[in-house]
């Protein structure tokens, strides 16, 4: 594995929830990171959030480690599950709320 | 080909959808950065960078969000690699509902 897979390997395992993102919670620097950021906190749910702005190296590495082109990119339990549109339909259906509970992490509005 | 064309054609070659439409949605971005490079260039209006697909297909029955999404990427992938920067993806199967009920 090479420094940067680790690196990242590492920053998705380092908590529940993790989100890979442009800029950061409190100013997101993309429209699409900062739905995600919006969904997570209407969730109350607690988060890392990863600038991948900070390093062009992990900008290109987050999308050759999960093989996905976009970013933002959301990890639960060191789980990729997906990006902007798949979080949002997830959240709309109800279906992000069922999988940080099943999971076991709190969420502070009712699934 | 225009870059809506090329997508279109890859789209239709991947997945033969009974529905298709491709839509730019570039200048809702335009001015926004592209990050990576000199601070003033900016996303232009008539740009070919930011994407929606909505896409609906007998292929996608039984795959997940991220299978359909993963297999719309990988049809897209030189696309993805080279000068389209976003790409939105509504994918479904034929006779589920879509999100305005169509």
């Amino acid at each position: 594995m090479s420094d940067i897979k680790e690196l990242i390997d590492q920053e998705v395992k380092s908590g529940d929830v993790v989100l890979f993102m442009k800029g950061t919670p409190g100013f997101p620097q993309c429209g699409f990171s900062g739905q995600v950021v919006q969904i997570l906190d209407y969730l109350g749910v607690e988060y890392k959030g990863i600038n991948v702005l900070a390093s062009d190296e992990m900008r290109q590495g987050i999308k050759d480690y999960s093989n996905w082109p976009t970013i933002p990119q959301l990890y639960v339990k060191g789980e990729f599950v997906g990006g902007c549109d798949i979080v949002r339909e997830m959240f709309q259906a109800g279906e992000l709320q069922q999988h940080l509970s099943q999971n076991g992490i709190a969420t502070s509005s009712a699934a | 080909m225009s870059m809506d064309e090329t997508i279109r054609t890859k789209l239709t070659a991947a997945f033969s959808p009974e529905h298709l439409e491709v839509l730019n949605e570039s200048s809702l971005h335009a001015g926004h950065h592209h990050t990576g490079r000199p601070h003033n260039e900016r996303f232009p209006r008539d740009g070919e960078t930011h994407y929606r697909v909505r896409i609906v297909a007998g292929a996608f029955t039984g795959m997940s969000r991220l299978e359909r999404h993963r297999a719309v990427n990988a049809a897209l992938a030189d696309e993805l690699a080279s000068t389209v920067h976003a790409l939105a993806v509504e994918a479904r199967a034929p006779g589920e509902p879509g999100r305005r009920g169509t």
